[in-house]
């Protein structure tokens, strides 16, 4: 009997009971469609995180305080000390680090922004001139903060595009107008490009947030937190390399300048991280990559339940059958047509409930995209692998019920009521 | 010789009882031979007819088949021998419920994976008389339309041998008759060698010879010496039937009277 028989006879035998084999066929459709969709989320995210982290900015570096050991996360706190600005100033000497095109020190925190009783939560970045470029924010209305704002101290702001729309109804309106910001007042001298839904690194999205120069910041909204021994506190060092082919470079040299600069001895840990955006971006591909091998595995274990399922229902098949099997041997069918006919029952069943259920996984992911609540991936991986899954389950939970029914002895089956 | 059967003993275990179905038969069957093995129930017939059906294997005693010691075989040369040299009819007719009766005839034909497989069990078909109940599924068809169905499965591999148990058990008189009919010429035609398993003497007597068993061993073996063709006791019944119907029966006289 040839495979082409096989499969023919499976489908007679399925279609002879069709309410169960659709409800043998759900488990698996549940489980496929689940593992589709969850890991869709997965790789929804670091799709989106990726293409977040990518727009950024071109050669970007990031320093900031602390360390992530090997071991994934612990911080190291005996070497840990603040950056400052000084620090920020010793990088960006160009005959010290000459592959830094320019550093933009930066004080980060979430601010409470109030404008004619109104109030929003947005992310504060208190930085240099260089941000515009290094960040990649041009303006799209007024100017950027100047050398001369931050040399001054000046209360100015320039505000994220959707700052000034909630605020203002668009960016013209908001120049010259006053925010207070944490209750200081700051007059608003320009409003950032929109940048589209993107939330940047840091928190926050980019058309959120609200800018104000690096002395302002520390001086006057976060003066309590400022001084350090060292110098002047800040959190997050943003730098260009002038290239990309000089960005390894340029990070050997930073890290070697900051731990001149602290004394650090050789050996002990740096206490600061200095990274580039493609090691950011892998931090982040392996942090969403164990995300969506979670949630495989937790909708794997729902094709799991599918799989025994299948087996129940061969098993129940294979006694209501027993005459059957019986017949089938009178008339010639070997041990292997009995095994095989049983195991492509069940996987028919399991390849057409996989089907199915990427139809339905696919269809579940998109309506969760078009919901706004998670950014969805479908690849062309995770329904290989569902549908790879799934014939195995029903492989595996096939082989028990289909070696069960082959070894019956033939007597015995015709003789079963 | 086609079969021959050496001190043939089946024994069951039953918990600490030994139960003998079947011991010390032995018998041989010459190639176009149309036996009865006839018992009551219980005697082991049908055990020694699985036996020979190569449905079950005897504890001991010999078996050749056609001069190859079946012993030696293993299970798929078995299964081989079962599909291609063996037909059954049961009683029960064992048809394979939801399928066609052309399916059901085409069964033995997909197992041997034979060409042209349709037509085959189309003729087949043709042959017990059923060629326009092709499509028909078995819960569709009469009890003796089903037994044909299931003769026709024997058939369609062109066996050497067809096993019936208790064929005409659960038909009325005149499709008994029918199906035995049919059994008769295909031994006569076709040369095929038939083994019929019946409690009933009046239908072992269509056989030529007839093997009374009684508690799993043979009482004695007997030639038919005037072998009854079951055509001409058909004939005969139609025959009758049709007397019944021309001359009216006495209560209808009564009636025409008054």
């Amino acid at each position: 009997m040839n495979l082409y028989e096989s499969i023919r006879m499976s489908f007679r035998s399925l279609s002879a009971n069709k309410m169960r084999s659709i409800l043998t066929m759900l488990g698996i459709i549940i489980g496929t469609g689940a593992v589709i969709a969850l890991v869709s989320v997965g790789q929804g995210a670091q799709a989106f995180i990726t293409e977040q982290i990518q727009s950024i900015g071109s050669n970007l570096i990031f320093v900031f305080p602390g360390q992530f050991d090997q071991g994934g996360g612990t911080r190291s706190p005996a070497s840990q000390q603040p950056l400052t600005l000084e620090d920020a100033q010793a990088i960006a000497d160009p005959m010290r680090i000459p592959y830094v095109a320019a550093v933009a020190p930066t004080v980060s925190r979430s601010v409470t922004v109030t404008y004619r009783g109104e109030s929003r939560t947005v992310p504060l970045s208190g930085t240099t001139p260089e941000f515009e470029f290094v960040r990649n924010f041009p303006v799209e209305a007024g100017v950027f903060i100047s050398d001369s704002d931050v040399a001054r101290s000046a209360r100015v702001a320039v505000l994220g595009w959707q700052t000034a729309d909630t605020f203002f109804g668009g960016p013209e309106f908001a120049l010259g107008e006053t925010v207070r910001v944490n209750n200081v007042p700051f007059v608003v001298v320009g409003v950032l490009q929109e940048k589209g839904g993107q939330a940047g690194f840091g928190g926050g999205s980019p058309d959120n947030q609200i800018v104000v120069p690096i002395s302002t910041a520390q001086q006057r909204l976060f003066a309590s937190r400022t001084a350090t021994a060292r110098g002047r506190r800040i959190d997050l060092i943003y730098i260009s390399a002038v290239d990309e082919a000089s960005i390894d470079r340029a990070i050997e040299e930073i890290t070697w300048l900051l731990r001149q600069r602290r004394d650090i001895p050789l050996g002990a840990s740096d206490g600061f991280t200095v990274a580039s955006q493609k090691d950011v971006l892998g931090v982040f591909e392996q942090i969403t990559g164990v995300l969506t091998i979670f949630l495989g595995a937790i909708a794997g274990i729902s094709l799991l339940v599918g799989g025994i399922g299948i087996m129940n229902i061969m098993l129940v098949s294979v006694t209501e059958r027993t005459r059957e099997i019986g017949i089938r041997k009178a008339v010639g069918a070997k041990r292997r047509d009995i095994l095989w006919q049983f195991l492509i029952e069940s996987i028919v069943l399991s390849i057409i409930g996989g089907l199915i259920g990427i139809g339905f996984g696919w269809t579940l992911a998109t309506i969760v995209n078009t919901l706004d609540a998670f950014t969805t991936l479908v690849s062309a991986d995770s329904v290989i692998l569902a549908v790879g899954f799934s014939m195995f389950v029903g492989l595996f939970f096939g082989i028990y019920p289909a070696s069960r029914a082959s070894n019956l002895n033939p007597i015995d089956a015709l003789r079963y009521e | 010789m086609l079969i021959e059967l050496r001190d043939i003993c089946k024994i069951y275990q039953m918990g600490d009882m030994q139960v003998r179905a079947v011991c010390g038969v032995t018998l041989d069957v010459e190639k176009g031979e149309l036996i009865s093995i006839m018992g009551p129930s219980g005697s082991g017939k049908s055990t020694l007819m699985n036996i020979i059906g190569l449905l079950d294997q005897p504890t001991s005693g010999e078996y050749w088949l056609e001069g190859a010691d079946v012993a030696k075989l293993d299970e798929n040369t078995l299964a081989e021998i079962r599909n291609r040299r063996i037909g059954f009819v049961f009683q029960s007719y064992n048809l394979l419920a939801r399928t066609t009766a052309l399916d059901n005839v085409e069964l033995p034909l997909i197992y041997s994976g034979t060409k042209n497989r349709r037509r085959k069990a189309r003729e087949a078909l043709e042959t017990v008389g059923l060629a326009d109940r092709v499509d028909h599924r078995p819960n569709e068809l009469s009890g003796g339309q089903q037994q044909r169905v299931a003769i026709a499965r024997a058939l369609v591999n062109d066996p050497d041998i067809i096993l019936a148990d208790e064929p005409t058990g659960n038909l009325d008189t005149k499709t008994g008759l029918e199906i035995i009919d049919l059994f008769q010429r295909l031994n006569k035609e076709r040369g095929i060698t038939i083994l019929f398993v019946t409690h009933d003497s009046e239908i072992a007597d269509f056989t030529r010879r007839i093997i009374h068993i009684r508690d799993g061993a043979i009482e004695h073996n007997e030639r038919v010496e005037n072998q009854r063709m079951a055509r001409d006791v058909l004939t005969e019944l139609i025959a009758a039937k049709e007397e019944d119907a021309a001359t009216p029966s006495d209560k209808e006289l009564v009636a025409v009277e008054r």
